[in-house]
Formats: C-alpha cells, sequence, structure tokens
C-alpha cells in the first residue's frame, strides 16, 4: 500500500463510490416500480424539509452519534464490537431501572435524569466488560462474545416488560409504563429534540476526536489495534488498552440507550436500541474509523432513516429503502478503497 | 487484501442482522407498489374533472391521516381499518386517506406514533386515526402536543368519562366495536363444532380488552354447548394461550404458527383467533392438509376466510367505515365533538356494510346444523340474550356477578380476570 495518492484521485473515487450506490439504490427502485428521483426528493423533503422534520433527524442523530463514537474507539483497538447493540439496550434497562427506583423519591428531577444518565453509562460499560473478559480471558472472539450478550439483552428486556415491569394488568411487548413528564428530557417548545442529548451527542464526539486524535491515549490505542503483538512488545499493556476500548464503547453506547429512554421513549420497550448500533457500525466503516466525518455522516444516515418515512404514505414504497442505500453506501466506498488500492500498487 | 475480504464478509453478516432484525417489514413492498397507482390517480383526476361539469360545489378536499399498526393488507385488523378509510373516500365527497402501516417499534424502529402522525400533518392530514391499543400513549401525547388536529384512538378509553383512564382532551375522541357480540357467536360456532369438547384461543397480548374479548367467546361457547347441545358445561375445556403482541414478532413474541400447532396437536380442533393475523387458519389448513379433522375462526377481517375456506367457521369482524365517515363528515363540517363510542352490530342485520360496526359472516366448513344453530344463537342476542349475567365467577373462583346480575359496561370494559372454567393466564405473571 504506497501512500501516494493524490487527494484528487482519492475524493473521484469516495464520488464514483456514491455514484454507484445511488445507482445500485435506483435499480431496485425501478425494478419495483417507482420513480427513483421522486423517492431521494420525498427523502429529502421528508428529512430538511421543516424545522419539525429536522428536530426529528436530530432525534435519531444522537444516539446513532453516540453509538458511532463508541464504536470509533473499539475500532482503532481493531476490536469488532458488534455486542454495542446489547449494550445500547443494557444502558437503557439501568437508566429505566434508575428511573423507577427515584421517580417517587424527594429528588429533583433535574438530578434523577443526570442519575439516569450515568446509570444508563454504568449499564453499557457492564455489558461491555462481559465481552471483554470472554475476549481477553477466555478467548472468545469478540464478534460472537458481541453477538451472544445481544441476545441476552434481547431476552433480559422481554423479561422484564412481561414481568418484573409490566403494566398493572397488562401483558404486552409494548413496554413499560410511561414515565411522568417531569422526568423526560425538556425538549424545545413544539419540537420533539432535547437541547441535552444534542449537547450530549456533541460533547461526546468531540471527547472521542480529541482522545483519538490528540493524546497518547489514541496514538496507543492505534498502536495497538495495529499490531498488538508489535505494541506489546514495544511496552504497551495491550490487555489494560482493550479493557480501556471496551469500557469507553460501552460507556458512550450506555448513553445512547439512556438518551433513547429519556428523550425518544420515556420508557423501556423491546427494540429501544432502533438498531442505532448497526447502523453505527456502518457509519464507522464509511468514514474510515476517522472521527472527524463520524458527526455529518451519522447525521446523513439518520436523515435517511427519517426522510425514508416519507416514502410509504407518498409512493407506498417501503421505508427500509433507506436501508438498502445505507448499505450500497458502505459496500461501494469499501470496494472502490479496495479497486483503488490495487490500482496504486500496480503502478 | 485479507483485510478486505474480512471487512466485506463482516458486512455482509451485518447486512443478514440487520435483515434479521426486521422480518416483517419486508414482505410488503413486493406487493405494495402494484396496488397504488390506482389510488393517487383518483383524487387526481377528481378535481381536473369537476370544475368543467359541475360548476356549483366543488367537494373541498380533506384529507385524513391513518396510522395501521400493522401491514395494511394482513387480512385482519390493519386491513379491516385500512378498508374502511377507503370506503370513507368513497363516501364522504372529499375525503382522501393518506397512512403510514407497520407503526409499531418492531418493524419501523426509532420512530414514535406521534412523530409518524406529524409526517401524516405534514401531508395535510387534518385528522389522524391511531388504530391500536400499543399506540395509546402516543396518540394521547400527540392531541396534546397538536390541539388543532383531531385524533381518533380506536380501541382505546381515553375519552370515556366514566372510564378509568378519562384524559379530557378536546381534541382526543375513542371507537371501538362491542365485539363482544362477535366473539360470542365465533365461540358458539366453535362448541357447536368441535368433537373433542376442547377449544383453543389464541391470544394476542394481555389487556382489559383482550380479556374481555376471550371471555366473551367462552361465554358464547358455554351458552351453545349447554343449551343447544344440551351437554355439561364442565366437559368444555376453553384454554387461552397469549402471544404477548397483536402479530407474531420473531425473537419478542411466542410464535402464533407454533401455538396454533400446539393446540391442534393436543386434541384441540377449533382454535379462535384473537391476534390480527391469520395463523391460527392457515395451520387449520394444513392440519386439514394431513388429514386431521380441525377448524378455526379468524377475527377482525370481513374476508378473513378466504384464505382457507375449507376450515373456516366464519369470522367476527370489525366494521369501522361508517363510524368512520360520520366522525369525518363532523370534522368537515366542524362538528365534531370528542366522544367515546363503543358500537354494537345493528341487530336487524349485523352484516349490514353501512349500519352495522361489528359484524359475523359464516364460513364454508360450518355444518348446516351448525349454521342455523348459529342463525338462532345471533336472533337470540338480537332479541336481548345477555350472557354477561350472574351467576358468573372469575378465574379464581372469586364471584363476579351475583345471581340474576347483568355486568355494566364498565364491568365488561375492564374486566380484570377470565372467568371460571376458562384455562390461561389472567394477568401476566
Amino acid at each position: 500500500m504506497v501512500k501516494t495518492s493524490s487527494r484528487w484521485t482519492n475524493l473521484a473515487f469516495q464520488l464514483l463510490a456514491i455514484i454507484l450506490a445511488l445507482g445500485f439504490t435506483s435499480l431496485v427502485m425501478v425494478l419495483a416500480k417507482a420513480d427513483p428521483l421522486e423517492a431521494y426528493r420525498n427523502i429529502v423533503m421528508g428529512s430538511v424539509g421543516s424545522l419539525n422534520k429536522f428536530s426529528d433527524v436530530l432525534v435519531a442523530w444522537v444516539p446513532l452519534l453516540l453509538a458511532t463514537s463508541g464504536l470509533l474507539v473499539t475500532y482503532t483497538a481493531g476490536l469488532w464490537n458488534i455486542g454495542v447493540e446489547g449494550q445500547i439496550t443494557l444502558g437503557a434497562i439501568f437508566t429505566t431501572w434508575a428511573l423507577r427506583v427515584l421517580q417517587d423519591s424527594a429528588l429533583s428531577p433535574a438530578l434523577i435524569i443526570l442519575i439516569g444518565f450515568i446509570s444508563g453509562a454504568l449499564g453499557g460499560m457492564l455489558w461491555a466488560s462481559v465481552v471483554a473478559f470472554l475476549k481477553i480471558y477466555g478467548g472468545v472472539n469478540e464478534i460472537f462474545g458481541g453477538l451472544g450478550m445481544n441476545f441476552v439483552a434481547t431476552a433480559l428486556t422481554i423479561w422484564l416488560i412481561f414481568g418484573p415491569w409490566k403494566r398493572p394488568g397488562i401483558g404486552s411487548m409494548s413496554g413499560t409504563e410511561p414515565f411522568k413528564e417531569a422526568l423526560w428530557l425538556p425538549t424545545f417548545p413544539g419540537l420533539r429534540i432535547s437541547p441535552w442529548s444534542v449537547v450530549v451527542g456533541i460533547v461526546g464526539i468531540v471527547v472521542i476526536y480529541l482522545l483519538l486524535q490528540g493524546t497518547y491515549f489514541g496514538l496507543k490505542l492505534k498502536a495497538v489495534g495495529r499490531n498488538r503483538r508489535a505494541a506489546f512488545l514495544l511496552g504497551i499493556p495491550t490487555t489494560q488498552y482493550m479493557w480501556m476500548a471496551f469500557l469507553l464503547c460501552g460507556l458512550f453506547a450506555g448513553l445512547a440507550g439512556a438518551v433513547q429512554v429519556l428523550g425518544v421513549y420515556h420508557r423501556l420497550i423491546p427494540s429501544i436500541s432502533s438498531g442505532y448500533g448497526f447502523l453505527g457500525m456502518l457509519v464507522a466503516m464509511l468514514i474510515n474509523y476517522q472521527p472527524t466525518w463520524a458527526a455529518p455522516v451519522a447525521l446523513f444516515f439518520a436523515a435517511l432513516n427519517i426522510g425514508s418515512i416519507q416514502l410509504p404514505i407518498v409512493m407506498k414504497l417501503d421505508s427500509t429503502l433507506s436501508g438498502v442505500l445505507q448499505g450500497a453506501l458502505v459496500l461501494s466506498v469499501l470496494l472502490m478503497d479496495g479497486v483503488r488500492q490495487r490500482l496504486m500498487q500496480r503502478r | 487484501m485479507k483485510r478486505t475480504w474480512f471487512v466485506l464478509s463482516v458486512l455482509l453478516v451485518l447486512a443478514m442482522l440487520l435483515a434479521a432484525c426486521q422480518p416483517a417489514a419486508t414482505p410488503a413492498p413486493t406487493t405494495a407498489p402494484t396496488q397504488p397507482p390506482a389510488e393517487p390517480t383518483k383524487p387526481a383526476a377528481e378535481p381536473t374533472q369537476a370544475p368543467e361539469v359541475t360548476e356549483p360545489v366543488q367537494p373541498q378536499e380533506f384529507v385524513f391521516g391513518m396510522l395501521l399498526v400493522g401491514p395494511y393488507n394482513d387480512r385482519g385488523w390493519s386491513q379491516a381499518h385500512y378498508e374502511a378509510g377507503l370506503y370513507v373516500e368513497e363516501k364522504v365527497p372529499g375525503a382522501k386517506m393518506i397512512y403510514i402501516d407497520k407503526v409499531n417499534p418492531a418493524d419501523r424502529p426509532g420512530t414514535t406514533p406521534e412523530q409518524l402522525a406529524e409526517d401524516l400533518v405534514s401531508k395535510g392530514a387534518k385528522l389522524v386515526i391511531f388504530n391500536s391499543d400499543d399506540m395509546k400513549d402516543g396518540a394521547e401525547a400527540f392531541a396534546k402536543a397538536r390541539p388543532d388536529i383531531i385524533v381518533i384512538h380506536a380501541s382505546g378509553d381515553g375519552a370515556w368519562k366514566e372510564g378509568k383512564n378519562y384524559r379530557d382532551l378536546p381534541n382526543l375522541g375513542n371507537v371501538m366495536g362491542r365485539m363482544e357480540y362477535g366473539k360470542m357467536i365465533a365461540g358458539c360456532a366453535a362448541a357447536l363444532t368441535t368433537k373433542t369438547g376442547q377449544i383453543g384461543y389464541l391470544g394476542p397480548l394481555i389487556n382489559d380488552e383482550t380479556r374481555r374479548l376471550a371471555a366473551a367467546a367462552y361465554l358464547g361457547a358455554r351458552y351453545c354447548w349447554t343449551e343447544y347441545l344440551g351437554k355439561d358445561p364442565a366437559q368444555l375445556k376453553f384454554k387461552v394461550t397469549w402471544i404477548g403482541f397483536w402479530f407474531n414478532i420473531p425473537g419478542v413474541t411466542a410464535d402464533p404458527t407454533q401455538v396454533a400447532d400446539d393446540f391442534f396437536n393436543s386434541n384441540y380442533d377449533v382454535v379462535i383467533s384473537g391476534i390480527d393475523t391469520t395463523e391460527a387458519l392457515v395451520e387449520a389448513k394444513k392440519f386439514r392438509g394431513q388429514g386431521k379433522e380441525v377448524w378455526a375462526v379468524p377475527y377482525d377481517y370481513i374476508e378473513a376466510c378466504k384464505e382457507a375456506e375449507e376450515v373456516c367457521l366464519g369470522v367476527p369482524y370489525f366494521n369501522w367505515g361508517p363510524m368512520y365517515a360520520k366522525y369525518i363528515q363532523e370534522a368537515i363540517a366542524g362538528t365534531w365533538k370528542p366522544s367515546w363510542d363503543w358500537v354494537g352490530p345493528d341487530w336487524n342485520d349485523i352484516n349490514n356494510p353501512d349500519t352495522s360496526h361489528v359484524g359475523f359472516v359464516k364460513g364454508a366448513a360450518l355444518s348446516a346444523d351448525a349454521s342455523a344453530q348459529v342463525d338462532k344463537f345471533i336472533s337470540e342476542l338480537a332479541a336481548g340474550l345477555n350472557l354477561w349475567k350472574g351467576p358468573l365467577n372469575f378465574q379464581d373462583g372469586t364471584p363476579f356477578l351475583k345471581e340474576g346480575e347483568v355486568a355494566t359496561d364498565l364491568q365488561v370494559w375492564y374486566l380484570p380476570q377470565l372467568l371460571e372454567g376458562m384455562e390461561g393466564q389472567s394477568v401476566s405473571e
């Protein structure tokens, strides 16, 4: 891999990747007898067409960005933390737990919400630490460990919703009793987005950016990610660094779960993670694990998710089309990256 | 290069995972695009045509929105609502429906009903129908946030002054059918048909509504079992198994296909469905194909039997159209007021599409004898037969209604337990 590629060829390849993804998605739509341009127009209008819509995009953006931020740390350490979904879920469970315990106490709502956030972070870290433990001491690949823990997290949620946390007289997966409004993250008037969750999201990605790009810790973590053995021989305590990476990612995932409970659903529901963990993995891959572009790309993905809701209303198309576009984008960017590298090598 | 392959294969796994997480979301798109073209063109053609021919009153367009919990073509609860919307478009001049289906957190992760209602409003909806009990919190939150929009929450009780959950919102109304009658007829048909004396009830989640509907099916079954067949009520087994939601969500609910199979495999030869979709009927057909004598009673949608006529005893269904047309007419005229409507059948003809809110269509698998007796049962109900009458005990043996006591609407709506003689969970433990 020769690092001589100019910025322009890079850009050209990325542009080509985007065209490829759009082309593929358009082809899917044409096959479904739908007008792609009309669909794209609807997605755009449905995501940034009004302040209301844009605020909904932000509602999806914050947990997605938090999950992505966490994943950047584990990716940097060379770890595939697929367990991020379960870590988000556990964050949500811990936040719900804290709120249930404290909701009737004399504490001020602001303090309860803060404790909710902290509990969420702890929940995510707890779940990540299980995966870390299995990986580091049990030799279980983190992909399998994470996958397993995701299933356990889902089972735990469902058990809580149908069991100890069920609504009185009701046995339904629709969720736990909603918390009183005083315990909801306060929103901008008339909108669904809370300034507080936006602050949490932005602070999160800034912290990760500084950590990975501007500290010794980040540099060493990169070394661990590139070549664990070499890093160890150079005196980096790799075990500790892997622990740190997992715990940090769990912390951020847990915060994402807390935001979902405190700011979006105001209760625990079975699919509380909303798939933001997996989507966050796609975002991280698309930005080549560099935090610089995390915020805008996550915003773009969130906008696709929200904007695509227009498709069934207006065009009777399924909204999962946004997922097709997201997946195609990541695949084509990776593909183009491979093509570029191969061409460079030949030369 | 190796790394690239690794990345690609992980991506593939991810893609499969993502796909596995949203299984219910996929079946619709193949069918969806084919149907709609006809629909958007209709209203588009109308305005262009109208001014030329008739000058006097051109009906002003009134857009109403609908949030459907399941797919619009589920042959059950959601399709009944969807077709009611089409009925309104046909009957109320200028009315135009827009809708979002599969409104549940499993199919649309990251969204809330309030948010999706907002999407409908941004497309012009002045009235939004929330079609599921699952959207109760969303409907009420939305009604509070948007006082300018009329909210109809089907199956809810937020607008019932005497009810336990009265919200007193000037723009929130409720409508529900007195499906207890439909379920009683279903239970009667099942009791007249069963050869083993064992009836299974495929229940959705557990709440007031589902408890009272399951209980109604039991009451109907017991009545026809004892009064028409002259058999001992103790010989009738009636078991309820709940799946945990209105339809199958893999990995979250129990699998209704499995539950129906279990019933048929353990000597229950009739399964009454209480869920939004038609698994009971589909499985009955499968077992019939293997030579087993089994039947099923689907639910919600007038044409549900069509999926398997040969095992279908009939279907109790909702006919939401007339009520929705009424609300929308009132909304256009500006006379709409919040109300809680628990609407019964039109006893002159329970299958009148313009007047009866609930009905029962007999299925091809119902024998001639049973069919005549079902008719007799319907006419008895029409004449005032009330099965919510004491002595009745709750499942745990505590008294519900004393000898001769008739249950009030409140007692029926908020039925706290199943009834004595029924097997199955009353409240999830």
